[in-house]
């Protein structure tokens, strides 16, 4: 029986460069070179969460983190949280909090600076389909050299403030079940507090620098891959940003709550995971929306769509003029994401600073104990959105269950949805797709910031690929570091 | 039998008193041999062969040859260096040593004798990559033999300090384990407050102490600042500075 199946031609992007991790986006054409489809998918697999299974409790923190290098303090984090409802410690002694936050502080800081500054800048600086050979970090240094001086610094900043809390600016010890294992002492903290004026003008800064281009490309940044979700985060009891801990709060596209203040020991009640065949990444979805509707968004964007305000005056004022632009409801453009991060990185740096001041961080009483458990979670606003960790335990301290929610797998129906958004807008009807082209379905995906090894919990080479295919499943075109193959260059 | 008499190590003249092996000479002298089975306190068995020296030109155990007048001993030289790196090497090899979540790390003598004799890249050879199974049963503590290195530390000291024989080698050759007295670790009559518990006798991560891993933050681990053997070497007539092999000295 011969079936007349309708002729489609498949670009492959493999790898797509500059994000953390190793993914591959698939965009399928039909015969008029109509964009049919797109997918980013999630190629490698790590199982963590299985080979932790059968290790004792306290080792979580220091294990999990080995996830990733980029941000290894939000799973240090979330998991040493965790395992504080396993050991019973309901509220923390004030140093091993405070520690902990300015940990957290610096990391967001820090991993947020990369990506503006170290990934993404290229792209808003030069344009998405600029030369590949002027698109890159070193035009960057070259062009804008002061700039890119800043974001080294402002990195290497937030790397001491992990030093001097953790132990190691990568996967240090510092969060441990219960509390910490170190205070700040007074020659850390005045060593730290040298720059603190120095940051946060270079924050103010970054936060203009992304402003800026929002403003200025503002119907283009309105056209590209702006489109209604729902988005979550945690929210502190009186509806401020607190990425630290919080009560859970999902609103929906028009700004409604869906729920608010969930504890997230109950998570479960709310949030779902499935799973699809053709990526090892899994898509969670609110519960009481369904698998197809109930998707949402997390990260910086979704932060500032969900809170009230930011606790802190330079950020607070960045903030209101942030929500301003969409008039107080729910701003869905995928490159706004930019924006939201540096406010945070200025939020991040005026935390720092006020942590630094607070006599508590020189305090000695650095963990406590209590009634034991059996389960515990875990959640941390990560710089790329809410992490769960959620954990059992048996009654000799090793570890029976592990399942880890990284933002990135949040995100991971927001990101195609991106993908075929910008792919059907730049490729659909071209006879002829160029490297600039394909860069923007890049783009969209790097606005997510994802951590792909973190999501998949996987292990191998990193980079990210897109592929092209035609309608009998040939590869036509693979932007992979093999770039060439059927497409010309710029 | 009651004088004392004198040896040479590297050249340098040690004095040693009737009844001293070759390392008790050398500690009380302030020249380290490195070592992993033998510690303070507990009787020597010469197994782990890290602190093999050249005696007249014939290797040894120091913790187990006695010093005798007039011999030679070769300890810090390349050759006997070479010995000891494989033999490290090789400990590596035979179980699952992961410093990076190790709670041991830091305080470890097997990662300080590694950095201590320049051990810092992979060797050529296949990791066995044994799996053993946790032992976590007893309250207090907890055994990962992952770790062992079967320098048998903790056999002496269960067995010659504390009087319970809780520990016991089991199996020969490559199969050869630590074992316990009883069906696991909760079935002994181990007690946290055993010597055999304490941080001083496991070299390594295998005995755990339950629920003080990584207390002590990084920078003020054992190890941290000053390399294994330190604490000999302060007490030699001329201070010397400490020995460590630059990596980049290292013959692989």
């Amino acid at each position: 029986m011969n079936i007349d199946k309708p002729k489609t031609r498949i670009v492959e992007i493999e790898p797509v460069t500059r994000v953390e991790g190793h993914g591959k986006v698939t965009i399928h054409l039909d015969d008029d070179n109509n964009v049919a489809e797109a997918r980013l998918h999630i190629v490698e697999f790590r199982g963590f969460e299985r080979f932790i299974r059968g290790r004792l409790l306290w080792e979580a923190p220091v294990i999990v983190q080995r996830l990733c290098g980029i941000c290894p303090v939000s799973h240090h984090i979330a998991a040493a949280k965790a395992m504080d409802v396993i050991v019973g410690a309901d509220v923390l002694p004030p140093t091993a909090e405070k520690m902990r936050r300015l940990m957290h502080y610096g990391q967001v800081m820090q991993s947020n600076v990369l990506h503006f500054f170290h990934l993404s800048s290229p792209d808003l600086l030069f344009g998405f389909d600029a030369p590949r050979g002027k698109r890159n970090i070193f035009n960057v240094i070259k062009e804008f050299p002061d700039l890119a001086k800043q974001g080294v610094l402002m990195r290497k900043y937030g790397q001491e403030v992990i030093l001097h809390t953790a132990g190691k600016k990568i996967h240090g010890t510092g969060a441990i079940p219960g509390g910490i294992n170190k205070n700040l002492s007074l020659q850390e903290r005045d060593l730290l507090l040298q720059d603190i004026e120095q940051m946060k003008v270079w924050a103010k800064g970054a936060v203009d620098v992304a402003k800026r281009y929002t403003l200025e490309h503002l119907s283009q940044v309105e056209q590209f891959a702006n489109f209604n979700s729902s988005h979550l985060s945690l929210v502190r009891e009186d509806g401020a940003l607190d990425l630290y801990h919080g009560g859970l709060r999902a609103t929906d596209a028009a700004g409604n709550i869906i729920f608010d203040h969930v504890n997230y020991q109950d998570f479960n009640d709310y949030i779902m995971e499935e799973v699809r065949p053709w990526s090892y990444m899994k898509f969670p979805f609110i519960k009481s929306r369904g698998a197809l509707d109930g998707w949402y968004r997390v990260g910086p964007l979704s932060r500032l769509n969900n809170v009230a305000f930011i606790d802190t005056p330079m950020a607070n004022a960045e903030h209101k003029e942030f929500r301003a632009l969409t008039h107080n409801k729910p701003n869905h453009m995928s490159l706004a994401y930019h924006w939201a991060r540096m406010i945070e990185v200025l939020h991040c740096v005026e935390k720092i600073h006020e942590l630094l001041l607070d006599p508590d961080l020189q305090g000695a009483d650095l963990r406590v104990t209590g009634e034991r458990r059996e389960e515990g979670v875990g959640v941390i606003e990560a710089p790329r959105g809410s992490l769960f960790h959620h954990y059992k335990v048996d009654k000799n301290d090793q570890i029976t269950y592990c399942n880890l929610i990284v933002s990135t797998t949040h995100n991971n129906n927001g990101m195609n949805r991106a993908v075929t958004d910008v792919a059907k807008k730049y490729l659909s009807g071209k006879k002829r797709i160029t490297e600039g082209m394909l860069n923007h379905v890049e783009v969209a995906v790097r606005a997510y910031d994802p951590c792909l090894s973190c999501a998949t919990h996987a292990l191998g080479q990193m980079p990210l690929t897109v592929e092209l295919f035609d309608a009998d499943g040939t590869l036509v075109h693979s932007n992979s570091q093999h770039m060439g193959q059927g497409i010309p260059p710029d | 039998m009651s004088t004392e008499f004198e040896f040479t190590v590297d050249g340098e003249t040690v004095v040693a008193k009737p009844g001293q092996t070759i390392m008790d000479a050398c500690d009380d002298a302030g020249v380290y041999i490195p070592r992993l089975c033998d510690v303070e306190g507990l009787v020597p068995q010469g197994s782990c062969r890290v602190c093999t020296v050249k005696v007249n030109g014939r290797t040894a155990a120091a913790c187990t040859q006695p010093a005798e007048p007039g011999v030679v001993v070769e300890n810090d030289t390349p050759q006997v260096q070479g010995y000891r790196r494989d033999l490290v090497r090789m400990l590596f090899h035979e179980g699952n040593h992961l410093c990076p979540i190790c709670e041991a790390s830091g305080r470890c003598e097997l990662q300080a004798m590694a950095y201590r004799l320049g051990i810092s890249q992979d060797s050529l050879y296949p990791y066995l990559q044994p799996v053993r199974p946790v032992d976590a049963s007893h309250p207090d503590i907890a055994l990962d033999t992952n770790r062992c290195i079967l320098c048998g530390r903790c056999i002496r000291a269960s067995r010659d300090v504390d009087g319970k024989n809780i520990f016991e080698y089991v199996g020969r050759g490559i199969h050869k384990r630590i074992g316990v007295n009883a069906e696991n670790l909760a079935a002994s009559d181990a007690s946290i407050d055993d010597y055999a518990m304490s941080l001083e006798v496991c070299p390594v991560g295998c005995i755990i102490r339950k629920r003080e891993g990584f207390f002590a933050p990084i920078g003020q681990r054992q190890f941290d600042n000053k390399p294994i053997g330190w604490e000999i070497e302060a007490r030699h007539k001329n201070r010397i500075a400490v020995h460590q092999i630059d990596p980049s000295e290292e013959q692989s």
